[in-house]
């Protein structure tokens, strides 16, 4: 037996094996859905008028997850809807200190403006610091930093208010069905995170003006696999529940299917993130999911929006000032079955 | 391993004696199905403990839930379908540890495969498509970690830590880091099908644990794995292909892989690239508490099985109770070591203790 030709076969019937599968079936038509600002309806709005060109670095952290992937995609499309506006991206690499290497680079090709949303905000500080000296203004994306003169514009989501949010319209929507001692459900996302702290202490803080607490808490990891397993964990340890507010559409995927799998109805469930699966579910109301709280990517879109205005030294149409603000903290907004067709073009 | 893991005086975590693993078996006296053995009960009696006891602190603490019986048979189905994914990738764990490697990459098989057959192109062929797309990614990617390991002679620590790696990579290039949603219904529906009032995914836990059985101890690949994690140069001297065997132990791995993607996925009704997350370290905890030598030689598919119903039911448990996640980690920790204090323990003393000759 001619031992070494077995075993080019072996590896060549491997590679080959693993090629054609490779191309065979992995194509997979991306349905392109970015959330940007187009102008359309501008009208007089001078700011939209193409003007000097501005260059703006972006960078972002490898997208494991929609919301991250809604980001880049946003950011890329918003650009590309101006004129005036060249994106140079650098990939943030896989780790905080790769990212601050690649930007770095960015900072040595002296682009007029840079976007940048950190791995971590406390440890790409020094980054911000930099480019900042090296007189680029930095759009500070999401995770804040936490050195004010880090930053030219900081525009973030809050984590706070989204839980905050959730927990008014569940606690508004229990008093009106006469719920006297209601029992709630949350599944947070990677517990271990601060934004799922924030949110369970805005959800906590907003159930408590209203004298309810949580039953049980059961957390996620932001994969529709987990949101799957601790769902049906929770279902297993209240039998009867009146609400539930699920941290994160992604996973909620999952925990719709559990909910399913069990199938439960006798309880009403709130969402996060706005992803368009959600909102699209939440108009057709055929499921327990009745609601959302946002935490837009939309935001990356902004972003470009903004840092094109000052690269071009342009306020706000709006404002009275000559200057884009300092800080912007979007509000989360509560998607239901009323606005939800006004929000569907948000839904990433 | 009937002649040897009963021997007084062999702790249960230490490399076992050469002589004693490598002869084969012998085919054990009184009823064929006896032997993983041979009281299964017994051999895994600490397990079997923890979890009488996991059970009398659920009905302590929740009465009112375990008072009501349509409850505690959910219950029951809920914790058996938990582990049912995880089950079915520890079976492949074990094979793998008691043939003397490691397979970290299962995790990320899963991801793989689970995305692979979620991909609209895959959903497009049905579900049959997309069952025969994830097996074959599975047992695919487990056969290129057996080449790298049996013939490009990698350690398979790093050779599978490095398909841990890449396919999760390749996961999120196929996926495009989205999640897919699975829109097969036949899919979809495995997870909430029930035959005869069983649920389907116990049933698929059950085939392949009762495979795993059948394979580890009663065929001659099942006794050859346990001679080659015992002493591979024994065995390769005894004249067994090992690196032949050992190519098809990862790709039996990958195959359990694979099946346990097509069930994730429709638990889930999705697919993503970080699905299965750290899967890998609870199968090879399941296996260690369950009595498998990490070392190799040792290891029985039961004990493996009552390893993943132990964490499945900390798990239940702690949630029926409201308790943080981070404490029921500890718990888990604190389990792996004293399953494996236990065993040692039994194995130095117990028997002697009870002054019984070994049942060989």
């Amino acid at each position: 037996m001619n031992d070494l030709s077995r075993r080019r076969v072996l590896f060549g019937g491997a590679a080959l094996g693993a090629g054609a599968l490779l191309t065979a079936c992995t194509s997979n038509t991306p349905s392109e859905n970015t959330q940007i600002n187009t102008n359309q309806n501008a009208g007089n709005n001078k700011n939209a008028e193409p003007g000097q060109k501005v260059v703006i670095g972006f960078s972002a952290p490898a997208a494991d997850h929609g919301w991250v992937a809604a980001i880049t995609n946003n950011a890329k499309a918003q650009a590309a809807a101006y004129q005036d506006v060249e994106l140079r991206s650098v990939a943030a690499g896989a780790d905080a200190a790769a990212q601050r290497a690649a930007i770095s680079t960015l900072i040595a090709q002296k682009p007029n403006v840079i976007v940048l949303l950190p791995h971590d905000g406390k440890e790409l500080n020094s980054v911000g610091l930099e480019a900042m000296k090296a007189g680029i203004p930095v759009v500070n994306l999401d995770r804040a930093f936490p050195d004010r003169a880090a930053y030219r514009l900081q525009i973030k989501g809050d984590n706070y208010g989204m839980g905050l949010a959730a927990g008014t319209w569940i606690s508004a929507q229990l008093k009106l069905k006469g719920v006297s001692n209601p029992v709630i459900g949350e599944i947070p996302g990677i517990d271990s995170l601060e934004l799922t702290q924030e949110r369970t202490a805005g959800f906590n803080e907003a159930l408590g003006q209203n004298g309810f607490k949580v039953a049980n808490r059961r957390p996620a990891e932001f994969t529709a696999d987990s949101g799957q397993r601790a769902a049906t964990e929770l279902l297993q340890a209240l039998p009867k529940m009146d609400a539930l507010w699920n941290h994160d559409d992604d996973q909620g995927i999952g925990v719709l299917a559990a909910i399913n799998q069990a199938g439960r109805k006798e309880f009403f469930m709130v969402g996060g993130a706005g992803s368009k699966a959600a909102i699209d579910q939440i108009a057709a109301d055929n499921s327990v999911l009745k609601a959302t709280v946002t935490y837009s990517p939309s935001m990356a879109s902004s972003a470009i929006s903004l840092a094109r205005l000052i690269g071009q030294g342009k306020g706000m149409a709006d404002l009275v000032e000559l200057q884009v603000p300092k800080e912007i903290t979007l509000a989360s907004e509560t998607i239901t079955k009323e606005n939800a067709a006004k929000y569907s073009k948000l839904g990433f | 391993m009937t002649d040897q893991s009963t021997r007084p005086g062999v702790p249960a975590q230490s490399p076992p004696v050469d002589s004693q693993v490598t002869k084969e078996a012998p085919a054990p006296k009184g009823s064929w199905w006896k032997s993983d053995g041979a009281e299964p009960v017994r051999r895994n009696i600490g397990l079997v403990g923890v979890l009488v006891v996991l059970v009398i602190i659920g009905i302590v603490t929740r009465p009112e839930l375990y008072g009501d019986a349509t409850w505690v048979t959910n219950n029951v189905w809920t914790i058996l379908q938990q582990a049912s994914a995880i089950g079915v990738v520890t079976v492949g764990m074990t094979f793998v540890i008691i043939g003397g490697g490691i397979d970290l990459s299962v995790g990320a098989i899963i991801a793989v495969a689970g995305v692979w057959s979620t991909t609209l192109a895959t959903q497009s062929y049905g579900a049959a498509g997309m069952i025969f797309t994830a097996i074959v990614v599975g047992v695919v990617v487990g056969l290129i970690n057996g080449v790298l390991i049996s013939y490009g002679r990698l350690v398979p620590f790093i050779a599978t830590l490095a398909m841990m790696v890449a396919a999760r990579g390749l996961a999120a290039q196929i996926s495009g880091k989205q999640t897919q949603v699975s829109t097969n219904t036949t899919i979809n529906s495995i997870a909430t099908t029930k035959i005869a009032g069983i649920p389907m995914l116990v049933i698929i836990l059950a085939l392949v644990v009762a495979a795993g059985w059948v394979l580890l101890n009663r065929t001659t690949y099942g006794r050859r794995t346990v001679a080659i994690g015992g002493n591979v140069e024994a065995a390769r001297l005894a004249g067994i292909n090992v690196r032949l065997h050992t190519m098809l132990l990862y790709a039996l791995s990958g195959l359990c892989c694979g099946i346990a993607a097509i069930m994730l996925t429709s638990q889930a009704t999705s697919a993503q690239a970080a699905m299965a997350n750290l899967y890998e370290l609870d199968a090879i905890a399941a296996a260690i508490i369950g009595g498998t030598l990490l070392s190799g030689g040792r290891g029985t598919i039961i004990g493996a099985l009552f390893g993943v119903l132990v964490f499945s039911t900390i798990t239940n448990l702690f949630a029926i109770n409201n308790l943080s996640t981070e404490v029921q980690n500890m718990v888990k920790g604190g389990i792996i070591v004293a399953a494996v204090l236990v065993q040692q323990f039994r194995y130095r003393s117990l028997t002697q203790l009870l002054g019984r000759k070994p049942t060989a």
